[in-house]
């Protein structure tokens, strides 16, 4: 019976990621406190599933290096070792790598085989250094046998009476050997019972083998890995007479160690690649859904097809009095409750807690705090605040950034904290919760703050300010944004070359949020992000131009005026601007844009709707508002193809289609008019 | 609409029944200014009334717009215009052919639908019958003809819908709206 194996593989890189996640969450832990046994056993847990789930799908150089990995953290937990922070670290690198490794199988792409093999070594070093007489090498040979690859093994291998009765062959274990090199073996069948005796089913042999072979123990090891508890085994080094000498002097131990280490996994490593690349996989996206919320669903399809039945007595009669009429009435809203909640709870699925990005922050501090020498503590809530799939993807980059920032800008040195009277380990908050209809993130750290005087200059410097301009302290802050505005003083590999900041709020608008800044000189900075909780729904006006109807994003919107013809005036040609209050706003003619016919021409007539994108405003000029609704979005691109100043497409209650507009996009397009206006206005 | 359908999956039934044998392919025909077309009938989906459709700004004019298809947005695509035919004022023997399309790069497939005259008939056409259609005399530019057919003394051209659908403005390049950034680190 052979069975597919490859349809569990999506399954099985998603639990090594997820466990992967945990490992790293713990490690992080244990470094901050007392070692908590419990800590380590989850740590050896997931180590030990993906030891087994790799060797399982065949993944060599994952099993082999999890492996090693577990072995080291198998003494810990029992004990036989000290965590120290140089094996944590060490630990935190192998999960890098085993996170590279999982990456590299699942997209097909190529991993850093040398740090991994220089890991595994130093994994390997660390399991030697602390090596007890209690493992199954005899205390005579010392640190050599370790994973000095030298002549070969010799291996003592005497199965359990039971060995077989688990699925586990020898003749298979054998075969595994003999690809090594060269195997000589001694069969000891001394064992034998009588044919009276005989179980068919038990193992009665022994193996004395001689391997000679370049690779190390734990390759060897390997082939064992599932019989470990169910033989008798002794794996020793073949010693020859001339190099007993070498092997003995401790110096050299540890270095031909890591050479040698380093050829066996890359080998495995090159066959993998070769073998990834004939067996093409398709990757498909999936979630894990909480049961209660399948459960929640099915109950509602319960409700519904009960209100179903119920509306369908209604079809079957000849007549209907005015009663029924009114339980008609109460089915349909009935039903309208049903599909409302069922909605909901489709929603629902989609959204997961934002505790899958928060998740990789810890890291990451840490990380940083030692490179840039600050101390911080992190402090994080609301992790369990959910919110949509696509957004949660899109976020993660901007965030990982404003953190960044916060950390690189904002916290201050320990020295600097000190002379300002703040304590030197330096705070950064990061809070989620879930506000109307928007999930707001906010990045709050107690640093120097953001002094409103050195960015208003540096503007200027730059030119992006003139000299005249009175800004609000708002504007001021919104300035970080502007691309190519920097204001640290020396650009590291952190942060401060002006890019990102821009590039974070382009993001972060591109989802329908926005982003606000708050702060206090040397108090702190709060750095507010707003999001819709999902990008399917969204609250639409409808608008009408000629015979057509469009819809315009509810957030973007910020008022609807009628003005009158003499109230524009007409800029470098064709380009129409009008005052609002203090501001000089371009409109845009919908109906030319979209070269409508039998739309309203005449200022009066029609409305101007004022829109905000990309932080800039204009003015759609439309026939008439007709109402406002959610609207579920249909992408264009699935069946056709994106369209510039289009963003969707919805479907309406009357069964026919809508275009929604995109209102970044169609104020960019009018955006390069804009900055001629400015000048010829000035 | 439903009768349209309706009819068609009958002479579907009764032309199966008479002529398809081993190594065919079914095709449908539908008529465009009196000429007959074929398309490969596992590639249609349904055949629907016209109806009226939303207008896409600033897409060429044979693109009639979307249609609401359950819940899908689908392009319709007037053929007459594509071809540079004249148009005609759309009657009761229109309809939309809606077809599954393969895209070029092979990463699945998107629907869209026709607007024909109407449609005709359902054949059986041994592979070996389909001859390579010359490179001129028709309307239809040759690359998007697979081949021509004789059924019954008549010419069928049978249409690559995969080229014709996927190419120029109908094609799903676009750079346009690809604009936001990625964070550098």
């Amino acid at each position: 019976m052979s069975i597919d194996l490859t349809q569990f593989q999506q399954t099985f890189f998603e639990e090594s990621l997820e466990g992967l996640d945990d490992m790293e969450a713990n490690l992080l832990q244990l470094e901050v406190g007392a070692v908590d046994n419990e800590q380590i056993n989850s740590i050896f847990r997931a180590a030990h599933s993906i030891k087994g789930g790799s060797a399982t799908f065949g993944f060599e150089q994952i099993a082999g290096f999890t492996h090693v990995l577990e072995t080291l953290l198998d003494e810990m937990r029992e004990g036989k070792r000290d965590v120290t922070s140089d094996s944590v670290d060490v630990l935190l690198q192998s999960v890098d790598i085993l996170r590279s490794m999982i990456n590299a199988i699942q997209h097909e792409s190529t991993y850093d085989e040398e740090r991994a093999a220089v890991i595994q070594s130093r994994l390997e070093i660390m399991l030697q250094d602390g090596m007890s007489p209690a493992t199954v090498i005899p205390a005579t040979h010392g640190v050599a046998d370790v994973s000095h690859a030298g002549l070969g093994w010799n291996i003592s291998f005497t199965p359990h009476a039971s060995m077989m009765q688990t699925g586990n062959d020898t003749v298979r274990i054998l075969r595994e050997l003999e690809e090594f090199g060269e195997l000589n073996t001694v069969v000891d069948t001394n064992n034998i019972p009588d044919f009276d005796d005989y179980i068919p089913e038990n193992s009665y042999l022994s193996w004395q083998l001689e391997l000679r072979t370049d690779a190390n123990k734990s390759t060897i090891d390997d082939v064992f890995a599932w019989v470990e508890d169910e033989c008798e085994l002794t794996i020793t080094p073949i010693v020859d007479i001339d190099t007993i000498g070498a092997v003995s002097s401790p110096q050299s131990e540890s270095e031909p160690a890591t050479n040698t280490d380093i050829k066996p996994s890359l080998t495995v490593a090159q066959t993998r690649e070769s073998k990834a690349k004939s067996t093409k996989t398709t990757e498909t996206a999936s979630i894990r859904v909480g049961i209660d919320k399948v459960d929640a669903l099915i109950n509602m399809v319960g409700e519904l097809v009960i209100t179903q039945s119920m509306l369908n007595q209604f079809a079957e009669r000849e007549e209907v009095t005015a009663a029924q009429i009114e339980q008609l009435k109460n089915g349909l809203g009935q039903l309208e409750r049903n599909t409302r909640e069922l909605q909901e709870s489709v929603m629902s699925i989609r959204m997961l807690p934002i505790s899958f990005i928060f998740s990789r922050f810890p890291r990451m501090v840490h990380d940083l705090s030692s490179k840039l020498g600050k101390q911080i503590e992190l402090i994080m809530t609301g992790e369990g605040t959910e919110l949509d799939k696509t957004v949660m993807e899109k976020i993660g980059d901007p965030l990982v950034h404003l953190v960044r920032n916060a950390i690189d800008h904002g916290v201050e040195s320990p020295e600097e904290r000190a002379e300002k009277g703040k304590s030197a380990v330096g705070k950064v908050n990061l809070n989620a919760y879930h506000q109307g209809g928007n999930i707001v993130i906010e990045i709050i750290d107690d640093g120097a703050g953001l002094d409103k005087n050195r960015l208003l200059n540096k503007a200027r410097e730059k030119g992006l300010v003139r000299e005249d301009d009175i800004l609000s302290e708002e504007q001021i802050y919104q300035l970080i944004f502007t691309p190519g505005f920097s204001t640290a003083e020396i650009v590291s590999d952190v942060s401060g070359r002006g890019v990102g900041m821009d590039v974070v709020n382009k993001n972060i608008i591109s989802l329908g949020g926005s982003i606000d800044i708050e702060s206090k000189l040397e108090i702190g900075t709060t750095f507010r992000v707003r999001l819709p909780l999902t990008l399917a729904i969204l609250d639409g006006q409808t608008v009408k131009v000629g015979d057509e109807v469009y819809i315009i994003p509810l957030v973007s919107i910020r008022e609807s005026i009628q003005i009158k013809q003499d109230m524009v005036r007409q800029v470098g040609g064709d380009m129409e601007v009008f005052k609002l209050r203090d501001e000089y706003l371009p409109i845009i003619r919908l109906h030319q844009v979209f070269e409508i016919e039998r739309a309203v021409e005449e200022f009066e007539n029609g409305l101007l709707v004022v829109v905000e994108g990309s932080g800039r405003r204009v003015g759609l000029f439309v026939d008439e508002l007709l109402g406002q609704q959610q609207v579920v979005i249909k992408s264009l691109d699935t069946n056709f193809k994106k369209m510039a100043g289009i963003s969707g497409a919805t479907i309406l209650g009357d069964g026919s289609v809508a275009i929604i507009i995109d209102i970044p996009g169609m104020v960019n397009l009018a955006s390069i008019q804009n900055r001629d206006v400015k000048r010829a206005i000035a | 609409m439903t009768d349209v359908a309706h009819q068609n999956t009958e002479t579907n039934n009764s032309v199966h029944d008479l002529v398809m044998g081993a190594g065919e392919n079914q095709f449908l025909t539908f008529v465009l200014e009196q000429e007959e077309y074929a398309v490969d009938i596992l590639r249609v989906q349904e055949i629907r009334g016209w109806e009226s459709v939303t207008r896409i700004p600033n897409t060429p004019e044979y693109i009639r717009g979307v249609l609401n298809l359950r819940g899908a947005i689908v392009p319709i695509v007037d053929l007459r215009m594509r071809f540079n035919m004249k148009s005609i004022e759309y009657g009761v023997t229109t309809v939309i052919v809606v077809l599954k399309v393969m895209k070029e790069d092979g990463s699945g497939s998107r629907t869209m639908g026709i607007v024909v005259d109407g449609v005709s008939e359902v054949y059986s056409v041994p592979e070996s019958e389909i001859k390579e259609a010359p490179d001129f005399g028709t309307k239809v530019r040759t690359e998007f003809i697979k081949g021509l057919a004789t059924i019954d003394d008549k010419m069928v051209i049978i249409i690559d819908i995969d080229k014709m659908l996927n190419s120029d403005e109908l094609a799903v390049v676009d750079s346009v709206s690809e604009s936001t950034g990625q964070i550098k680190e």
